[in-house]
């Protein structure tokens, strides 16, 4: 008998249930882009910004019903509008002031809300906060809705903002980003464990399955390690590894009917902040970076700043382009153009306007190239270049086959899945797997592309096509 | 370099501020980018783009056709003063074969761009780089004493059916200078046979001018050395005799990246091991040529360096590539073995398995498709 609960002790003495288990990925098909200008690990207060604003664009496929209109008083935390698909899930301003104008696009569609900052203080719209331990499922969702917090939860497929009436299989954090220059959250949320903590407890009550935190491998000090219940997945690879989507493919792909929330990891430090003090603070430390910068770092600042706020005094004169987000998946901004709601990172690259004598034919030592017709980057791997905007070529028909595979870690067929999506193939865009993938997992075939096809955006259309036709 | 910019960049606003001009766009664009790379920029997606584009593909290809076109036109001149008496020079042997291959280069270029141009200023589309290599595969897979004009025909039928009618470069499903070659074979029979591959073949040597797989067809023996074979100084279409001209430029499309090896190798691999079997079964002159020879012979090597290697009309998978090369091997020999009166198999072989590599894709495609059907199926019996 003493021996039967010794056994019995072998067993019970395993703490971490099988599905819960880390699990390896491991792939070698992609691509790291090195650019010169990466953020050195040094953060620095971004002044505060006299003028904030919302792009509702950055919520996509989101109409917005304005809750105000110019003029009106607002606190951080203030709804600012709502959407017209789900009238629960709202978008807050990120700081106290004046609505001070509602810029308007072709069809009235609105663009930017811009927000007159007060000038040395943020007043904050107080919040009840639920215990979440306590909490049921649909109570912690109310308070994600009333609180602004709800859009930093999206569904795949389609990534979408999800819907607060699903039931996700699963929920899926990226605990690095692995883009060129991208910043790195082993520095950059290193004091936000709590935060980190709270917010993914949260979570944990949202969904019947598991909630899976990817790092990279060589990583062993990531603020979001170390959690109890998590299903933890170590990615040995280069580029797309941190995309969630490629994560999701490697350990529980997505089916048809299946929703899977993801959410990014500096965005668990906004919820959990909001759990914490009661109060929605949409605070980023923002990897300045790029061969445009004279000394890329840091900065502390607020989602819907100014560009200039954070880049002012510290990007080199003269052509150059900026990025909200990274130079493979970001949204173009001037600036006197904003962060966007959802990046942690501003780029600054040269622009390419200009012409090259016999660039096509003449051998070149600049420019990064997967190929090695005329270019030396495979020589040396580890070199890192200042790449401008320019398209290195104009745009044909698909001829070069095989590409794409390359840089694209997912056990489906890229070109394929491309033209079925080009022809609005429905059904074929099914089998061949569109639920997997999200317009940034066609990134790297769009910038090997010899083609110069757009494939991001035409994933996306085609994403959009899915929504309207399957839901 | 500024006066040529400065010269474009007059063109291009004056065509693009004169309305009657507008259709002549791509033709302008076309010559634009030959010098320059033009000054686009990305807007949305990517902002950082990839240094290659299809020009420089393109233009890889015909560099590593080149070993080919100048081993071709010394050839020419060997094969032809070798039927004739007295010694000759290595460089009056090469001017000789330029002056008889260049003209069939330029003809082939001239008509070939000008339906290519044609075709951009009608459709409203720009000028596809395709033809900077197809311009150049043709020339050297037709015989020298080909005459002009049915190489002009060839180009325009290649052109217009077997590409543009599909949509141009990238859209087409056969390889189009196979296509003008499979033009010439059918549309010209007693032209394309027997005494036309020695320039100026005279009477000397009643079969001199025949190619070596035209003597195999007949059941004559074939002499000659292996190392003039691999040398490539026998007779036969322009560039495909050297294998050692070919092997550097597959060298050069394998080091690029630009042609896939799996196809070059699996083709290898399917036409050794059907040649290794027609030397087990050795009945005939045909079946018994000992299989490794096979491979040095004829187009093969050319066929499966630059023309099975075409990524449009090619298998698109990887799977799927390796089965389209080892079929094109295959067959080649196989043609070559049962049909004497037609021996050269391989440009038949591509054609047919070009056709062929659609249903390879979707075979292989169709396999992934039914994983995912799988997983599908039971993810929804489990919920």
């Amino acid at each position: 008998m003493g021996k039967l609960i010794k056994f019995a002790r072998i067993f019970a003495h395993k703490s971490t249930p099988f599905f819960l288990m880390s699990k390896d990925i491991r792939f070698r098909r992609g691509l790291d882009i090195k650019l010169t200008g990466e953020s050195v690990p040094s953060i620095a207060a971004a002044p505060k910004s006299s003028v904030y604003a919302i792009t509702p664009d950055d919520f996509h496929g989101e109409t917005p019903k304005l809750l105000l209109g110019e003029g009106a008083e607002v606190k951080a935390g203030t709804p600012l509008f709502y959407t017209k698909r789900d009238a629960r899930i709202k978008v807050v301003s990120p700081v106290s002031g004046e609505v001070v104008e509602i810029q308007r696009g072709a069809r009235r569609k609105i663009m930017e809300i811009r927000i007159l900052a007060d000038r040395d203080r943020i007043d904050y719209e107080a919040f009840r906060v639920p215990v979440i331990s306590n909490s049921s499922a649909e109570a912690l969702k109310a308070f994600l809705c009333r609180s602004g917090l709800w859009p930093y939860i999206r569904q795949r497929p389609y990534a979408i903002v999800a819907n607060p009436d699903d039931e996700p299989r699963d929920i899926y954090i990226s605990g690095f980003d692995s883009h060129p220059l991208a910043p790195d959250y082993t520095f950059s949320l290193r004091d936000k464990r709590a935060e980190i903590a709270k917010a993914v407890a949260v979570l944990k009550r949202l969904t019947p399955g598991q909630v899976h935190i990817s790092l990279r491998a060589s990583d062993t000090d990531s603020p979001l390690g170390g959690m109890d219940g998590i299903a933890y997945h170590r990615v040995h690879g280069p580029h797309p590894a941190g995309n969630v989507g490629v994560q999701i493919h490697h350990t529980r792909p997505i089916n048809p009917g299946e929703k899977v929330w993801t959410v990014q990891a500096p965005d668990l430090v906004v919820i959990g902040h909001a759990f914490v003090k009661g109060v929605f603070s949409p605070e980023r430390v923002v990897a300045l970076a790029g061969s445009q910068v004279k000394q890329p770092k840091y900065y502390r600042a607020l989602a819907g700043a100014q560009i200039s706020s954070i880049t002012a005094g510290n990007v080199k004169t003269g052509g150059k382009r900026l990025i909200s987000g990274n130079p493979l998946t970001g949204t173009q901004v001037r600036e006197e153009g904003f962060l966007r709601w959802y990046h942690n990172q501003i780029t600054a690259i040269p622009e390419g306007n200009a012409h090259r004598f016999m660039g096509w034919l003449l051998p070149d030592r600049k420019r990064f190239s997967l190929s090695r017709a005329g270019f030396f980057s495979w020589l040396t791997p580890n070199k890192r270049y200042a790449l401008d905007t320019n398209t290195n070529g104009e745009h044909r028909a698909l001829v070069v086959t095989g590409l794409y595979e390359k840089v694209f870690p997912f056990d489906l067929y890229p070109m394929e899945l491309l033209k079925a999506t080009l022809t609005k193939d429905i059904d074929r865009m099914e089998k061949l797997g569109i639920y997997e993938i999200a317009p940034e997992d066609y990134a790297l075939p769009e910038f090997v592309c010899p083609s110069k096809t757009e494939c991001q955006s035409i994933i996306r259309e085609g994403l959009d096509l899915m929504i309207e036709e399957v839901g | 370099m500024k006066p040529l910019r400065n010269f474009f960049d007059a063109l291009q606003s004056k065509v693009r501020e004169t309305p009657k001009l507008h259709k002549y766009q791509p033709v302008v664009n076309a010559f634009d980018t030959i010098f320059f790379t033009p000054n686009q920029t990305t807007k949305n997606g990517v902002h950082i783009r990839d240094g290659v584009d299809l020009k420089r593909v393109m233009g890889t290809v015909v560099i590593a056709l080149i070993p080919a076109l100048l081993f071709g036109m010394y050839n020419v001149g060997y094969q032809h003063f070798i039927q004739l008496p007295g010694a000759h020079g290595f460089w009056e042997m090469f001017r000789f074969g330029a002056r008889r291959v260049l003209p069939l280069v330029i003809v082939s270029y001239t008509v070939g761009l000008t339906v290519e141009f044609t075709f951009a200023v009608l459709r409203g589309h720009e000028v596809n780089e395709g033809y900077l290599v197809t311009g150049m595969l043709i020339p050297l897979i037709v015989p020298v004493d080909l005459p002009l004009w049915m190489l002009a025909v060839s180009v325009v039928f290649a052109v217009i059916i077997g590409k543009e009618a599909f949509g141009g470069t990238g859209m087409n499903v056969l390889n189009p200078a196979l296509v003008a070659r499979a033009f010439l074979f059918f549309a010209y029979p007693t032209f394309m046979s027997g005494d036309i591959w020695v320039a100026g073949a005279t009477a000397t040597d009643a079969i001199s001018g025949e190619s070596l797989l035209g003597k195999l067809g007949l059941g004559h023996a074939v002499t000659g050395g292996t190392m003039r074979m691999f040398v490539g100084l026998i007779p036969g279409s322009v560039g495909e005799t050297s294998v050692v001209a070919i092997l550097i430029g597959a060298i050069i499309l394998i080091y690029t990246g630009v042609g896939s090896w799996r196809i070059m190798l699996s083709a290898l691999i399917g036409a050794s091991l059907m040649g290794l079997t027609f030397n087990a079964i050795g009945s005939g002159a045909l079946m018994s040529f000992p299989w490794w020879k096979h491979l040095l012979l004829g187009g093969f090597m050319f066929g499966i360096a630059f023309m099975a290697t075409d990524p449009v009309s090619a298998a698109q998978t990887t799977r799927g590539k390796w089965i389209y090369g080892f079929l094109i091997g295959l067959m080649s020999i196989l043609i070559r073995v049962f049909n004497p009166a037609y021996p050269e198999g391989v440009m038949l072989a591509i054609l047919f398995m070009n056709v062929m590599a659609p249903l390879i894709d979707h075979v292989v495609i169709a396999s992934n498709i039914k994983k995912r059907q799988r997983r599908y199926r039971s993810a929804i019996a489990n919920s």
